[in-house]
C-alpha cells in the first residue's frame, strides 16, 4: 500500500465542472466554459490512468486491487446496517472507468465542435459533466445503494440530455419516456436491494460475495428472486426486452449524447451491474438462463427492426440494443469477462459510429434520413473511412475489435450444452443481420449517387475528427489483447470462467463461421443496395405484411399503448382523476368553501358601511346585555323568580 | 331650606345624571348626521362615565375610580386630537361631514 489513489476525486472533478458551468456558464466566455468542461473529464481520466499504470507496474506502485476507499463520514448507520460512501477499485471497475472517462473525454472534445453554435452550450456541458459524475459514482460504488444513486443520477442526466432541445415536443416526450421506462427497471433494482438487505443484512458487494462463498450449496430460491429483480433493473437501464422501447426515442438528444450515454456508457450499466453482482447470478442457474434468453431474444429482435429503419441514428440505436443483447447473452452463459470485453469494444466502435453519424448529420445540415443521403464518401472522405472501420468492427471482421469480443461470447455460449447451441445460433443469426444492416447503412449513406441536394455543406472541424480517428484506432486494436488475457485479468472481479486457448480448434472453426456469416451479410447488402438499388422496394412490396411489421417495430409501442398506457390513463383519468380527486377531494373542498361563501353572503348584509347602523347594533347589543342582567333583578323585586338558561 | 334639600346629595342623583348624560350621548351618536356632533356625543358619553366613576369613588372611599377618570381623560384628549385630525382629513377628501355619506367600506 503506497500513495493513496484518491478515488473520490474521480467523480468529484466532473461534479465541480457541472457546478461551475451550471451556475456561472451562461455569463462566461465560451473558451472558459470549454476549458472547465474538458478539464474535468481529462483530470478524471488521468486519475484512472494513473491508477491503471501503477497497477501494471509502470511508474510507482499504487497498491493492489481491490483497492477500497471509504468516506470517513458515515452515511447510514442503524443497528447492524452500515452503508457508507465507499468506493472500490477492482479490475472490473478499472476497465469500466477507463472506458467511461476515456470515451467520455473524447466525446467531450467532439461536442466542442458539434455544439459550437448551440445557445445552450454551457448547459450542455454542465449536463455532460453531471453525467460523468454519476456514471463514475455508479462504477466505483462499493455497495448497492451508492450504485443506485449513480444509477438514478445517470438516468437523470440522460433525461436532461435527451430533452436537451426541449422546445421540440418530440424531444421532451422522448425524455419523459426514457425516464418513466427506466423507473420500471429501477423498481426492480430497489426490490432486489431490499431483498438483499433482508437476506444478507448488508448491501456491500464484497460482504455479499463472502457470505455466498461461505455457503456454496445455497442456490435458487430467494437468490433467483433477487437476481431476477436486479435483471429487471438492468433490463430497464440497458434497454433489453421488454423495456427497450425508450432507447430508439432517446435519439432525439444531440448525437454526442447518443454516442456517450445511449451507446457507449450508460446503457451498459446494466451489464456492469450484472457483472458486479455476478456471484448472485452464479448461485441461480434459473436467473442465468433468463438473462441469456432475454439477451439473445433482444439481440435478434432489435436486429430485425434495424433492418428496415431509415433514420441513421435509429439504425444505430437498434444496433445498440442488439449489441447489448449480446452482452446479456454473455452474462447469461456466465462469461462475464466476455460480456465486459464486448462492452469495451462496443463502446469504441459504437461511439465511433455515432460520432461519424453525427458528423454526417452535421455536414448535410441536420438530415437524418438515409434514403436522402448517398454518395457522401466524396464529400466526407475521413468520416467515410472511419465509418468503414466502425462497420467492419461491429460486423465482426478480423482483426477488428468486434471480432474478438463477439467471438468470445458466441464461443462461450456454444460451450453451454444444448441450450447454449440454440443461444449460439441466435447469436450467429444476429451477427448476420448486424452485418447486413450496417453495410446497408454504409451503402445508403456513403456510396451510390446523392439522392437529394444537400444545400448546406459544413466542413467537419478538427475537434470532431480527432475523437473519431482515435476511436477508429481503438476499434481496430481494442480486441488485440485477446479474451484469454482479458478474462485472466478480470478473473478476480468478474468470475473465474477461464478462456483457455482451445486445442480442438473449435474456437477457430466457430470464428470462421462468424466471419463467414458477416461476409454473407455484406454480400446481401451489396446485392440489394449497390448492384440492384430497386430490389429493396420490390422486396418490401413482395412481403408487405412482414415489411410493415418490421417498419412499425412489431407495433410494440402500440401494444404497450393499448395494454399499459391506456389502462393507466383510464384509471388515472376516471378513478383517480374524476372519482378520487374531483368527486371526493374536490367535492369536499367545494362543500367547505360553499358553506363559508353562503354564510358570508348572509352576514355580508350587516356590513352596510354605514357607521350609524353599526352604532345602532352596538347600542342594541349593550341594551340587550343591560336587560339580560337587570330584568331578573327587577322581576325578582316583584316576586317573580326567573333564571336564564345557563345562568 | 335644609329640610327640603338633604345635607348631602344622594348617590342616586349623581347616577341618574350620569345615565341621562350617557343616554343623550348615545342618542346623539345614533341620530346626528354631522361628524363633529357625533364626535362630541362620544365625548359626552365618556364624561358621563367619568361622573359615575367619581361618584362611586367618593361613595366607597376608593381612589381607583378617580385614577380611572384621569386615564379616561387622557385617552379622550388623545382621541380628540386624532379624531379631529381624521375629521379634517375626511372633509378635505370628501368635502362633506355627513356620516351617511362616509361609507367607502360598503361592499
Amino acid at each position: 500500500m503506497n500513495t493513496p489513489l484518491h478515488l473520490w476525486l474521480i467523480p468529484l472533478l466532473p461534479f465541480v465542472g457541472f457546478l461551475f458551468n451550471g451556475l456561472f456558464g451562461r455569463g462566461l466566455p465560451k473558451w472558459m466554459v470549454t476549458t472547465v468542461a474538458l478539464l474535468a473529464p481529462l483530470a478524471a481520466f488521468g486519475l484512472v490512468l494513473n491508477a491503471a499504470l501503477g497497477l501494471f507496474g509502470i511508474g510507482p506502485a499504487r497498491g493492489s486491487l481491490p483497492y477500497a476507499e471509504t468516506c470517513p463520514i458515515p452515511w447510514i448507520n442503524i443497528g447492524t446496517l452500515n452503508v457508507d460512501f465507499s468506493f472500490v477499485l477492482d479490475q472490473l471497475s478499472l476497465v469500466m472507468l477507463l472506458v467511461v472517462t476515456g470515451v467520455g473525454f473524447l466525446i467531450h472534445i467532439y461536442s466542442v465542435g458539434y455544439m459550437a453554435l448551440d445557445k445552450g452550450y454551457a448547459r450542455y456541458f454542465s449536463y455532460l459533466n453531471l453525467f460523468l459524475f454519476f456514471m463514475t459514482t455508479l462504477v466505483l460504488a462499493g455497495n448497492a445503494l451508492l450504485m443506485f444513486i449513480g444509477w438514478e443520477g445517470v438516468g437523470l442526466a440522460s433525461y436532461l440530455l435527451i430533452g436537451f432541445w426541449f422546445q421540440k415536443n418530440s424531444a421532451a416526450e422522448a425524455g419523459k419516456k426514457a425516464f418513466i421506462v427506466n423507473r420500471i427497471g429501477d423498481f426492480g433494482f430497489l426490490i432486489g436491494m431490499f431483498l438483499l438487505l433482508a437476506n444478507f443484512g448488508t448491501l456491500t458487494f464484497g460482504e455479499i460475495a463472502t457470505k455466498l462463498a461461505a455457503n456454496p450449496g445455497w442456490t435458487g430460491g430467494v437468490l433467483t428472486v433477487i437476481a431476477l429483480c436486479l435483471l429487471l433493473g438492468a433490463a430497464g437501464k440497458s434497454a433489453q426486452l421488454p423495456l427497450y422501447i425508450w432507447l430508439p426515442d432517446a435519439m432525439e438528444g444531440p448525437t454526442p449524447v447518443s454516442a456517450l450515454i445511449h451507446a457507449a456508457t450508460m446503457v451498459t450499466a446494466g451489464v456492469y451491474m450484472i457483472a458486479r453482482t455476478h456471484v448472485l447470478f452464479d448461485h441461480s442457474p434459473v436467473a442465468l438462463s433468463v438473462v441469456a434468453t432475454v439477451g439473445a431474444a433482444t439481440a435478434l429482435f432489435a436486429a430485425t427492426i434495424g433492418l428496415v429503419q431509415t433514420d441513421i441514428k435509429r439504425v444505430l440505436a437498434y444496433s445498440t440494443i442488439s449489441q447489448l443483447g449480446y452482452m446479456f447473452l454473455g452474462c447469461g452463459v456466465a462469461a462475464y469477462s466476455a460480456a465486459i470485453f464486448h462492452l469495451m469494444t462496443h463502446a469504441f466502435f459504437k461511439a465511433l459510429l455515432f460520432l461519424a453519424a453525427g458528423s454526417v448529420i452535421h455536414a448535410v445540415g441536420g438530415e437524418q434520413n438515409l434514403l436522402k443521403m448517398g454518395g457522401l464518401w466524396k464529400k466526407l472522405p475521413v468520416t467515410f473511412a472511419m465509418t468503414t472501420v466502425g462497420v467492419l468492427a461491429i460486423a465482426g471482421f478480423y482483426p477488428f475489435a468486434g471480432f474478438y469480443s463477439k467471438d468470445a461470447i458466441l464461443y462461450a455460449a456454444f460451450q453451454q450444452g444444448n441450450s447454449g447451441k440454440v443461444l449460439w445460433f441466435v447469436g450467429l443469426l444476429t451477427a448476420l443481420l448486424t452485418s447486413f444492416y450496417m453495410f446497408r447503412l454504409w451503402y445508403l449513406a456513403f456510396l451510390g449517387k446523392p439522392r437529394s441536394e444537400s444545400g448546406s455543406h459544413h466542413p467537419t472541424p478538427w475537434s470532431m475528427l480527432v475523437p473519431i480517428v482515435i476511436l477508429a484506432l481503438l476499434s481496430i486494436s481494442g480486441g488485440w489483447i485477446g479474451i484469454e488475457r482479458f478474462a485472466a485479468f478480470l478473473a478476480p472481479a468478474a468470475g473465474a470462467r477461464a478462456f483457455v486457448p482451445d486445442s480442438s480448434r473449435l474456437e477457430l472453426n466457430l470464428s470462421i463461421v462468424t466471419v463467414a456469416v458477416a461476409l454473407v451479410g455484406w454480400f446481401v447488402a451489396d446485392l440489394l443496395y449497390r448492384q440492384k438499388p430497386t430490389r429493396p422496394a420490390q422486396l418490401a412490396a413482395a412481403v408487405p405484411a412482414g415489411y410493415k411489421l418490421l417498419a412499425n417495430k412489431y407495433y410494440v409501442d402500440e401494444i404497450y399503448g393499448v395494454t399499459v398506457v391506456k389502462p393507466l390513463m383510464a384509471i388515472s383519468t376516471y378513478i383517480l382523476g374524476w372519482f378520487v380527486d374531483k368527486a371526493i377531494l374536490g367535492g369536499g373542498a367545494w362543500l367547505l368553501g360553499g358553506i363559508a361563501t353562503f354564510a358570508g353572503a348572509l352576514l355580508q348584509r350587516w356590513q352596510s358601511g354605514n357607521i350609524r347602523s353599526y352604532a345602532a347594533w352596538l347600542a342594541a347589543g349593550a341594551a340587550a346585555l343591560l336587560l339580560f342582567f337587570t330584568v331578573p333583578a327587577l322581576l325578582g323585586s316583584l316576586g317573580i323568580d326567573i333564571h336564564w338558561a345557563g345562568f | 331650606m335644609s329640610s327640603f334639600f338633604p345635607q348631602e346629595v344622594p348617590l342616586s342623583w349623581y347616577l341618574l345624571l350620569s345615565a341621562a348624560l350617557f343616554s343623550l350621548g348615545v342618542l346623539g351618536f345614533l341620530i346626528k348626521r354631522n361628524l363633529i356632533t357625533v364626535f362630541m356625543s362620544i365625548e359626552l358619553m365618556l364624561n358621563a362615565v367619568n361622573l359615575s366613576f367619581v361618584t362611586f369613588a367618593h361613595q366607597w372611599h376608593a381612589v381607583k375610580g378617580q385614577i380611572f377618570v384621569f386615564f379616561v381623560m387622557m385617552v379622550a384628549a388623545a382621541e380628540a386630537a386624532v379624531g379631529l385630525a381624521i375629521i379634517i382629513a375626511v372633509f378635505r377628501a370628501r368635502a362633506t361631514l355627513a356620516v351617511d355619506r362616509i361609507d367607502l367600506m360598503k361592499l
